[in-house]
């Protein structure tokens, strides 16, 4: 096969690219304009912080354990419920960057069990697991 | 290089040692609380914007400087620093991922099976980083770096490597492609070998990722470029992918930890993606090579410093 007809038959991979590419595309763009956003209402004070941006000098310092201890802040997925408050407003933008890989290897699995490639449906089957695992904060902190 | 070019080179240096000097100088001003709290975000989105300006040319992902020069300089708590340089590897892998895979140079095929292990040890590698106390992770992180600093010496490239035929893992799983080369103007064929030492290798890659918080392009493209064949424009692309995928899972952890603090992770983010977009346009103007020098003195000066900050000789 010359390198024109491969690439050609590079094609039959586009599919999967051009849906990987389009759905981690505007993941990653709705992550970075509400991180934006919650970051700018968080610092010039719109929204009420759990820990005062002035108090921070005070605990940045401190190992992660006696931070949390010493700033009363929740860990896991307890910051969903104060999500309100300008600090942890802008988990949710870092969330959703850190998940817009999901909804992208989610869509290739039914598109690589149709082209039969069954090795690769379950690659990114395994990856989204991987991904969920860590998310989901089982795996303990 | 041209005057102008030579005059922007030795601008840089300083510029980036600025940043991270007056940090450092007032890491004991800390102690007494003399400066207003938003000094610690400004400076750090300078930091963050100049060493993306930096990190795109010299071929290094801006996480790599991140961590060893914010660790090392800033009054942070390396657990922090951690968590806000794994988001900023993600960030930087990300927003150049869409278009780097449809131009053809990121392969999801040959990213895929190396990211999964990679996710699966970086997540192991976060469990343990955040159980080790700070003072191993600075010595250990110094360690590294000087590591990264002699790879950067001694590591060749090749620009389209040699693969007389692929191994009988990379062949049943499809991994070869044909990527259009720009510089050539000519359609480029590849496949690679070696796959399953890539595997291993990616193992280990990840999770020296999640334990330090810093990305993995600087091992990433040797492995896939060296070890496995791949012509040196989709190891890079393919990097980044893989990278957006296994910083993913250890920042997860993190997260859960509540060691990503927004108030130093937001503008690390978007003052490394805005530098790395004019590094990105830099990349036609200064010499790369130039730039690659400065950058390993800057990383060998950030490695010493975290090694002596470890032992307490330099605080």
């Amino acid at each position: 096969m010359d390198v024109k007809t491969e690439a050609s038959a590079a094609d039959l991979e586009r599919d999967e690219v051009r849906i990987y590419a389009n759905l981690l595309y505007y993941g990653m763009l709705a992550g970075f304009v509400l991180l934006l956003a919650s970051f700018t209402a968080y610092v010039f004070g719109w929204l009420p912080a759990f820990v005062p941006p002035q108090e921070l000098p005070k605990l940045w310092g401190l190992p992660v354990a006696q931070y949390l201890q010493q700033s009363h802040s929740p860990s896991g997925w307890g910051w969903l419920a104060q999500a309100w408050r300008g600090d942890f407003s802008n988990l949710v933008g870092i969330a959703l960057l850190v998940s817009c890989s999901l909804p992208p290897l989610l869509a290739l699995v039914p598109l690589f069990l149709k082209q039969r490639d069954r090795a690769y449906a379950i690659i990114c089957a395994l990856e989204a697991l991987v991904l969920l695992l860590a998310a989901s904060g089982v795996l303990g902190h | 290089m041209n005057p102008s070019t030579q005059r922007r080179l030795a601008l840089a240096l300083p510029l980036l040692l600025l940043a991270a000097a007056p940090a450092h100088a007032a890491e004991a001003a800390q102690a007494v609380s003399t400066l207003p709290w938003w000094f610690w975000p400004l400076a750090l989105f300078v930091t963050c914007f100049l060493i993306g300006i930096v990190a795109v040319p010299a071929g290094i992902g801006g996480g790599t400087l991140f961590v060893p020069i914010v660790g090392g300089f800033f009054p942070f708590h390396l657990d922090f620093v951690r968590g806000a340089g794994l988001l900023v590897a993600l960030a930087s892998a990300l927003a150049a991922g869409p278009m780097l895979l449809r131009s053809g140079l990121a392969n999801l095929r040959l990213a895929l099976p190396l990211a999964l292990l990679a996710s699966i040890s970086s997540i192991a590698g976060a469990m343990l980083g955040l159980a080790l106390p700070a003072d191993a992770m600075q010595i250990a992180l110094g360690v590294i770096v000087l590591a990264i600093v002699a790879l950067m010496l001694v590591t060749k490239k090749a620009e389209h490597p040699e693969v007389a035929r692929p191994d009988p893992l990379a062949a049943a799983l499809g991994i070869h492609g044909v990527f259009f080369d720009g510089a050539s103007g000519q359609f480029a064929r590849w496949q690679v070998h070696r796959t399953p030492l890539a595997l291993f290798l990616f193992l280990l890659i990840g999770l020296i990722g999640g334990l330090f918080g810093i990305g993995a392009g600087w091992a990433n493209v040797p492995v896939l470029n060296m070890v496995m064949g791949a012509p040196l424009k989709v190891a890079a692309g393919t990097s980044g992918l893989i990278l957006s995928l296994s910083s993913a899972s250890a920042s997860w952890y993190y997260i859960n930890s509540g060691a990503t603090l927004p108030m130093i992770a937001v503008p690390s983010v978007i003052g490394m993606i805005l530098g790395a977009r004019i590094g990105a346009h830099l990349l036609h103007v200064l010499k790369s090579s130039h730039i690659r020098k400065m950058v390993i003195v800057l990383l060998a000066f950030a490695g010493l410093r975290a090694i002596l900050k470890g032992t307490g000789l330099w605080m």
